[in-house]
């Protein structure tokens, strides 16, 4: 046989075991469904099989009663039969749809672990298809095919054997075309599957392209580009169009085939089993029923393959979210933890259950001992380089320390590299060379969660989430109480246009607060990390679409916010650098300047040109 | 429901053929059981080698005939299900693209992106599983009613009695079902809304750890959804259910009476056993048929969140406009007010009333949330002035077409938006074939010339998701550049230069005023470095005009504006 280009028998046996897992958490109602699903097959052969010795032994003899006695006895299996079908229906419903709802979650769950730059490179419509349609083709192969499989498995088993024990030199006839029927569907699945994955990586795509379309309206509308992106559209449109009658298709000629073979092995048969008679090889009667039995097995044969071939499809896409699931999760190899601490005069910590205000690193020994290292905010970097691919550095050797309590500035033109140091502190990135130090210790030795709990960060883009201000507010911590989230908002000065919202905090906040200014997004970002209230505060262009004035406003809360708190800022404005205690200025992944503002106005270097526009930034 | 057959009308010579075969092959598939039949019965009962040769060769033609003819109706099937879901995509698309944000906010990105692709796969599922068995099951069940009225018409009356009990069952299945079908679908929308979110704020999530509370949020809603949809599949496999109990009920009922019959002599046995497969014929054709009208009820949940999309009026449209296009770009605010939602209780923006010249630079500047952006919003009808007017060359803007209005406006939003595809092919949105000078030259312009160097392959840099992120300062840079392609009459910028650094801001509006000095501009800007050489400058204050002026009589007389000044005096990190 020609070996498919798409067939990855590998891959495919990864899925198998990947649904088996899923299959084995329920084994005791999988167990009842298979042996209730025995019974209601059973039931199905009596009302065939039966018949025929109702009619010869009761009705024809006259035998009212006895016909009586037989017929209840076929009502009661048939009720048998009828019941079992309702609760394997429920039950298999109930387990499917509980399988399909684990592999939703644990694939969500996977993708809380994996590393941003896993998201960098992946389109939110291709992730979203994975939990969307993938997730839909195996619900349907459960919900069905696993029971119809079971069924028509038996029944074709059972047709087959019957048809040996009648006449087993016939039979090889049946069983030859067996084999042709089994070989067909093979190859045609492995076809069908190949165009499947084709469809569903289209509709990926496609689904790819309408959001990042419905995301860029505004643009779109503006340039007036409606008639090109139609075009694009149509060309998914297209893809998806084609790929998908292709694979409708493969899986449609399959019942047809099937169904004509199983005549043509029926007209065989016959003749076969006609010329036998005639030579006295079998008699007629027995060639009658034979040839009965021969016209029952294509009807399971067909549901079989028609199982297979959805079986075939859920694969394809259980593939799919294994190579998803396979996906590296972010590392974390840190054992240190964040806990809260008590410390005693003597200057001893110990750990606290209670809230304390004081937190400390655990740092665990070999032996298993542990010691703390208090939290103060102390970040050092130690020769950082760093690049996103391997080739293109954009960091080459960032040396730099910010104490407890300072306020460090980076300033440098688009494209220095500022936003890139400060993805580097909370590890978004792992770094290719040198070291990061957050209280003497090593941030790679830090568990990741708690680096990241110890460092509040605002980024220039504000995402808001479905739900109420004061929830979007809350983020920043959970357990805040009503009235943190009116301090937080008030630092922010984000009260008094959070007041004047149809339903004040309560307002609730769709498609990613779209009503919402920029610059309001940003005063409830600010919020959402005054709640929070870390050691460590990074800002990249926090305030860049708030207007000055504002700022104004806000300058004491911000003030209170980043009072004792390690900052790491990222601003063109002055007056959110110029009182910092450090002011690094960056160029092409290199600190060219370090100092405080009045020390590097009188160095007459960079940071002077750039302040008094004798210079401009590269 | 009408609009769907519309869709299905350019597909019309593949439904007819597709229904031509499925009929044939029907025909094929109830003669073939006659054959099969004469040949046992005939043929090996008389021993007749040579009939039951004949016979077999028939059944061998019969079978290829149909198998042919399953082949054809299968492609064609494929190709009905598959181009109807296209054309229905294709329709939702454009509907889309003709809504406005208010249009847009009623439906949020995830659904709208459900109703586009698993809305319509339901729809394509329809067809594609349905057709076969929808056109076949009616024949069947038709010869089979005929037949077996035929074989004994008294017998035949049990239809009349289980055919109502079937009916009643799949009648209270799809009733119940239906309301199931829409919830599930909310479910799965509210399940693609969490995703969503959280994929776009990924940033936000790592950073405060929240990647538990995100779970926690997706648990709420993944269990919803499993609840919602085992409830309405557990509901529609009753189906099956109700279909065995009536079947064997039958069953018994024939063997009971049909035995009566046989015993009283009224019947033949021959007759029994037919009859007994026509019936089972018969409400095998009624559960396929069921089946279909089950995929229908899903499939009517769909059509109806699609209809919605298609029959959604766009709020901006262009049925005021006449056949006249933008010359200056002189610009005219009448009294304008604006809120987003009719119900709203205030007005963002109120009585607003200015004029611009063609040419001149126009700077605004104002509070956050004082409505700068949406005031701008509106000159190229992005919203619609709830009351008021806008004119532009002494037109009022709705008496432009959207696309000549829009294409004499060049807008740099404050929330950029680049699109997965190369540098250039961002650029291409603001002319479509523009020449490589070109390009350079308004790259020049925005200042884009300065990093495009130091990108991997210059101007053919993948950007966006799957490519090279650039950072918010370039971003704006290429959104600038992209937006002077166009060479529009009027330019507004929003806010968009907020992460460029202010010495590359000063050469972008030196090299704007130098090159493009025809060009009405609006600039919205927090600095006032940026807009102090406007001809004026509007202070905009909680949605209404506090004061407009040049930068000289504003700093003399405003006392906003002097707060904002002093408050940047020593702010401005490079000083022009």
């Amino acid at each position: 046989m020609k070996k498919g280009v798409y067939a990855r028998p590998k891959d495919t046996k990864k899925a198998i075991t990947f649904l088996l897992k899923y299959i084995g958490n329920h084994k005791l109602p999988m167990i009842t469904i298979a042996v209730l699903v025995l019974i209601n097959a059973f039931a199905g052969i009596i009302g065939t099989y039966m018949l025929k010795p109702v009619i010869n032994t009761y009705i024809l003899p006259g035998d009212v009663p006895g016909l009586i006695r037989v017929l209840l006895v076929m009502g009661g299996i048939y009720l048998a039969g009828v019941l079992s079908c309702f609760t394997y229906n429920k039950m298999m419903i109930h387990v499917s749809q509980q399988i399909v709802s684990e592999i939703r979650m644990d694939l969500f769950r996977h993708t809380q672990k994996l590393p941003l730059s896993f998201f960098d490179t992946h389109t939110h419509g291709d992730l979203m298809s994975h939990f969307t349609n993938d997730v839909d083709t195996i619900s349907e192969a459960l919900n069905n095919s696993f029971t119809l499989l079971i069924q028509s498995f038996v029944t074709s088993v059972g047709t087959v054997a019957m048809l040996i024990l009648l006449d087993w030199q016939l039979s090889l006839i049946v069983v030859f075309f067996l084999a042709i029927m089994l070989l067909y569907i093979r190859r045609n699945s492995k076809l069908s599957r190949k165009y499947f994955a084709e469809q569903q990586k289209n509709l990926g795509d496609m689904n790819g392209y309408i959001e990042e379309m419905v995301a860029g309206q505004k643009v779109e509308k503006i340039f007036g580009h409606e008639a090109q992106d139609l075009k694009q559209f149509n060309e998914l449109n297209n893809k998806l169009k084609d790929s998908s009658a292709k694979a409708t298709t493969y899986t449609g000629i399959t019942i047809p085939t099937i169904v004509s073979l199983s005549y043509v092995n029926f007209a065989v048969s016959a003749c076969v089993g006609g010329l036998f008679a005639l030579s006295g090889l079998i008699d007629l009667g027995t060639l009658a029923s034979y040839l009965v039995y021969v016209r029952q097995s294509a009807m399971p044969m067909n549901q079989f393959t028609m199982q297979i071939n959805f079986l075939m499809v859920a694969l394809a896409s259980t593939e799919k979210i294994c190579t998803m699931i396979e996906v590296e999760p972010e590392s974390d190899e840190g054992t240190i933890t964040l806990s809260r601490v008590k410390a005693y005069p003597n200057g001893t910590l110990e750990e606290s259950e209670e809230y304390t205000g004081t937190f400390a690193w655990k740092v665990p020994d070999e032996q298993g001992n542990c010691s703390f290292v208090p939290l103060k905010g102390d970040v050092r970097f130690h020769g950082i380089e760093f690049g996103y691919t391997k080739e293109n550095s954009i960091l080459n050797g960032i040396s730099l320390y910010a104490k407890p309590g300072q306020k460090i500035a980076f300033v440098g033109s688009t494209g220095a590299g500022k936003t890139t140091i400060i993805n580097l502190v909370n590890r978004f990135y792992e770094l290719n060379n040198g070291t990061i130090t957050y209280d003497g210790l090593d941030i790679q030795h830090i568990k990741k969660d708690d680096l990241r709990r110890s460092i509040s960060l605002i980024i220039q883009e504000t995402h808001l989430f479905t739900g109420t201000i004061a929830d979007n507010i809350r983020y920043g911590r959970l357990s805040a109480s009503d009235d943190d989230v009116l301090a937080a908002a008030k630092i922010a000065n984000a009260d008094s246009f959070i007041r004047r919202l149809p339903d004040g905090y309560q307002t609730v906040l769709e498609s990613d607060g779209a009503n919402l200014s920029q610059g309001q997004r940003q005063l409830i970002a600010i919020a959402r990390a005054a709640i929070s209230r870390p050691p460590v505060l990074v800002m990249d262009e926090a305030t860049s679409s708030i207007d000055t004035r504002t700022e104004k406003l806000i300058e004491k809360g911000m003030d209170t916010l980043m009072k004792d708190r390690t900052v790491f800022v990222i601003a063109h404005r002055l007056s959110t650098v110029r009182n910092a205690k450090a002011i690094l200025v960056l160029e092409k992944g290199e600190i060219v300047e370090r100092g405080s503002h009045d020390e590097l106005l009188q160095d007459k270097g960079r940071y002077y040109q750039l302040y008094t526009g004798q210079s401009e930034l590269e | 429901m009408k609009n769907f057959l519309l869709y299905a009308k350019k597909y019309k010579k593949e439904f007819i053929l597709a229904i031509i075969c499925i009929e044939a092959e029907t025909i094929f598939e109830l003669i073939i059981p006659m054959v099969m039949a004469d040949i046992v019965d005939v043929g090996i009962v008389n021993g007749d080698k040579r009939y039951i040769l004949l016979k077999g060769v028939q059944m061998v033609v019969f079978a290829l005939i149909s198998l042919v003819l399953g082949h054809i109706c299968a492609r064609y099937t494929a190709i009905c299900g598959s181009g109807i879901a296209a054309e229905i995509r294709t329709a939702e698309f454009e509907k889309m693209q003709s809504y406005s944000f208010a249009n847009t906010d009623k439906f949020s990105t995830p659904s709208l992106v459900t109703r586009l692709t698993s809305d319509v796969s339901v729809i394509q599922n329809f067809v594609s599983n349905g057709m076969r068995p929808g056109f076949r099951s009616p024949v069947m069940m038709l010869t089979a009613i005929i037949v077996s009225f035929k074989l004994n018409a008294e017998l035949a009356f049990i239809f009349l009695i289980a055919a109502p009990i079937l009916g009643f069952f799949l009648f209270f299945i799809i009733k119940n079902v239906r309301p199931l079908y829409s919830r599930m679908q909310e479910a799965i929308d509210s399940v693609n809304r969490v995703i969503q979110e959280n994929l776009v704020a990924v940033r936000v999530v790592k950073a405060y750890v929240r990647g538990d509370h995100e779970i926690d949020k997706f648990d709420d809603v993944n269990g919803n959804l499993q609840r919602t949809s085992s409830k309405a599949f557990t509901i529609a496999t009753l189906n099956t259910t109700s279909f065995q109990f009536v079947m064997y009920g039958t069953i018994l009922a024939i063997l009971w009476f049909g035995g009566d019959l046989v015993m009283a002599g009224n019947m033949k046995v021959g007759a029994l056993t037919s009859f007994l497969s026509y019936v089972l014929q018969v409400l095998n054709s009624l559960m396929m048929f069921s089946n279909v009208f089950l995929l229908f009820t899903r499939s009517l949940t769909s059509m109806n969140r699609i209809s919605q999309v298609l029959d959604e009026k766009p709020t901006i449209n262009d049925d005021r406009a006449k056949d006249i296009s933008i010359k200056k770009g002189n610009i005219r605010f009448e009294n304008v007010s604006f809120k987003y939602k009719e119900k709203a209780k205030e007005y963002v923006l109120s009585d607003i009333s200015f004029e611009i010249e063609a040419g001149q630079t126009i700077g605004i500047i104002g509070q956050t949330g004082a409505a700068k952006s949406t005031l701008v919003q509106l000159i190229p009808r992005l919203y619609e002035a709830t009351s008021g007017n806008i004119y532009i060359d002494d037109h009022p803007i709705y008496e432009y077409s959207q696309a000549h209005l829009r294409e004499a406006i060049g807008m740099v939003l404050q929330q950029n938006t680049l699109f997965s595809g190369t540098i250039k092919e961002n650029l291409y949105w603001g002319k479509e074939k523009a020449t490589d000078e070109e390009i350079e030259a308004v790259c020049r312009i925005a200042c884009v010339d300065e990093f495009i160097d130091r990108l991997d392959n210059g101007y053919d840099t993948m950007l966006g998701q799957g490519g090279v992120n650039v950072s918010g300062g370039q971003k704006q840079r290429l959104c600038i550049a992209r937006a002077i392609l166009k060479s529009p009459q009027i330019l507004i910028l929003d806010d968009s230069t907020s992460a460029v650094d202010t010495a590359t801001e000063t050469k972008i509006n030196e090299a704007l005023e130098e090159v493009l000095p025809d060009m009405t501009k609006i600039i919205i800007s927090q600095r006032i470095s940026s807009i102090q050489h406007a001809d004026q400058i509007i202070i905009l204050d909680d949605g209404k005009i506090h004061a407009t002026g040049t930068h000289e009589q504003l700093l003399a007389e405003n006392e906003i504006y002097q707060d904002i000044f002093f408050s940047q005096q020593k702010g401005v990190l490079v000083a022009p």
